[in-house]
């Protein structure tokens, strides 16, 4: 995956930070590559940051809530974090809707989202690290 | 007097889409068009260029930066030989989608801009202008 | 006399290049009479220098008219001169009066005989520019003011820790409504705070319009991960809302800024607790 967005793994949840004007191509890649992580590592949460973006037109729009609604039947949450002002006045406008993805201010709130209740983002995190290194 | 300068580039690939929003992104910022504005701007001029890739089977798009006075505005024009849009009126619906990409492409980008104007008939290709002023 | 037919504009610059000392010494001492005490001479000199060679420059181009491309550089000059003018508070006779004053350094050569009928169309010409270019900065300014007025009557105010309010009082007008939106959202990310408050209890009448702008807020506030209450409904209001059939859909509404914290903190403790509500 060589030009793609890297996608990270911590714990049960996959991380993706967009930091590129991402193309249409790219941004189809990454919604298969997604697919395919989240099944091959059972993985329980999706997180995508795209505190980057300086736009989201209707082509992302769509590929984010798609990723919602594949990861949803995969049985794994998507939260949908750092969206830019100007990015949230603009989508209203347009009208579009990301249906329901969840959304959170920052990658720490959306880890403490998908965080079972009893476990703090600090005991999953410091669990996944044992783990690699087992 | 408006003084203006423009730049062409052809609209054939997924990365050309990317390069207009860059170069409608770069003149926006040299009007110092508002964040906001800009954001709509670029975002309109995305949903369009990908309409003239997708639907419109290619073509260009002509990006200006004008100057009337102190105020400083930014239009950007696409235009494609394509199949033309039939029915106009309810493509310009919200919601209408022909699939493939198109879906809130034209009422959207209408509402994120301050000038739109639509051309285009059956078989005889579309042109759509769009430009923001400074405030 | 001879009979003179319009002069070519090259002609023209090598007149005024021959008779430059002339023009303008009586062009200066012309402006800075009118002028005297706003603008120091070196200043006015420096200046008419500038626009006098872009214009001689324009001329040997072959320019005619103001609007031709010889004069490009004429007209940026012009512009960027009554702007600052307009910035600087000049009145706008005071910033024409530069301009118009170059014509008591051109009539003296007509009296040997030159056709300045051209010179004096272009005089003109630049006098009108240089008065549209200073209204129009005069009206940007103006613009520019009422923004400010506007952001500060606009105050996001924190609450509590991850707790915004936004009191609005008075009319809520779409240039308004998106000031408030901007700056209410703006300020949720700086502050990293996840409810918001849009206390309407200073707002004299919601009609759909206003509703619409509400809406369009919380819709945001939400996309970017956080949740918006709106507070201070008043019972005229409240059947108002109801009588044109405003759906506030699930947005959540109180009848006061006190029930509105209430419910955001309530709210915010169980975000701290973790985990997706049920």
């Amino acid at each position: 995956m060589t030009d793609g967005v890297p996608i990270l793994r911590i714990g049960s949840t996959l991380l993706v930070s967009i930091q590129i004007d991402l193309q249409d191509d790219t941004a189809l890649r990454l919604q298969e590559d997604l697919a395919e992580r989240i099944t091959s590592s059972g993985a329980r949460g999706v997180i995508i940051d795209i505190s980057g973006l300086e736009i989201v037109d209707s082509f992302i729009g769509r590929m984010l809530a798609s990723v919602a609604g594949i990861s949803h039947v995969l049985d794994a949450t998507t939260v949908v974090v750092g969206m830019r002002p100007a990015v949230a006045i603009t989508m209203v406008e347009l009208g579009l809707s990301l249906g329901d993805v969840r959304t959170a201010l920052d990658v720490e709130r959306a880890l403490a989202l998908l965080t079972p209740v009893e476990q703090s983002p600090e005991d999953v995190l410091l669990a996944a690290a044992e783990r690699e290194e087992r | 007097m408006t003084t203006a300068t423009a730049e062409r580039l052809p609209i054939r690939t997924d990365s050309d889409v990317v390069k207009v929003r860059q170069l409608v992104r770069t003149l926006a910022q040299e009007a110092r068009l508002s964040l906001v504005d800009q954001t709509k701007l670029v975002t309109a001029a995305s949903e369009l260029a990908r309409n003239t890739l997708v639907y419109g089977g290619g073509g260009d798009a002509e990006v200006v930066l004008m100057t009337e006075g102190v105020r400083k505005g930014v239009r950007a024009v696409f235009s494609d030989e394509g199949p033309g849009i039939p029915d106009l009126d309810l493509a310009l619906t919200d919601g209408w989608t022909s699939g493939g990409g198109l879906g809130l492409g034209l009422s959207g980008s209408r509402r994120l801009v301050q000038h739109f104007a639509i051309d285009t008939a059956a078989g005889a290709g579309t042109r759509v202008e769009i430009a923001t002023w400074t405030r | 006399m001879a009979d003179v037919a319009t002069a070519p504009p090259e002609s023209l610059a090598q007149l005024l290049t021959e008779h430059a000392d002339t023009v303008r010494s009586e062009w200066i001492e012309s402006a800075a009479r009118e002028l005297f005490g706003r603008t120091s001479r070196g200043e006015l000199d420096r200046e008419q220098a500038e626009i006098f060679d872009a214009l001689v420059e324009g001329l040997r181009a072959g320019g005619a008219s103001l609007a031709d491309a010889a004069f490009d550089q004429l007209r940026g000059i012009l512009a960027d001169v009554s702007a600052a003018r307009a910035r600087l508070g000049f009145t706008p006779r005071e910033t024409a009066i530069g301009i118009f004053a170059l014509k008591e350094g051109l009539y003296p050569l007509a009296a040997s005989g030159a056709d300045i009928t051209t010179l004096l169309r272009l005089v003109d010409q630049l006098g009108l520019l240089t008065f549209e270019t200073y209204a129009a900065a005069r009206e940007s300014i103006i613009a520019e003011q009422a923004e400010q007025l506007l952001e500060l009557s606009t105050p996001v105010v924190k609450l509590w820790k991850g707790i915004v309010a936004v009191p609005l009082v008075g009319t809520l007008d779409s240039a308004r409504a998106q000031v408030v939106m901007e700056k209410l959202l703006n300020t949720l990310v700086d502050t990293g705070s996840e409810h918001a408050i849009i206390d309407i209890t200073g707002v004299p009448a919601v009609d759909t319009q206003v509703a619409q702008h509400l809406l369009k807020t919380v819709v945001a506030a939400r996309l970017m991960g956080a949740e918006c209450t709106i507070s201070g409904i008043r019972p005229q209001i409240a059947q108002t809302i109801v009588a044109l059939g405003i759906e506030f859909g699930d947005i959540r509404t109180r009848a006061t800024l006190a029930d509105a914290l209430v419910d955001a903190l309530r709210a915010s403790s169980a975000d701290r607790k973790g985990g997706l509500p049920a």
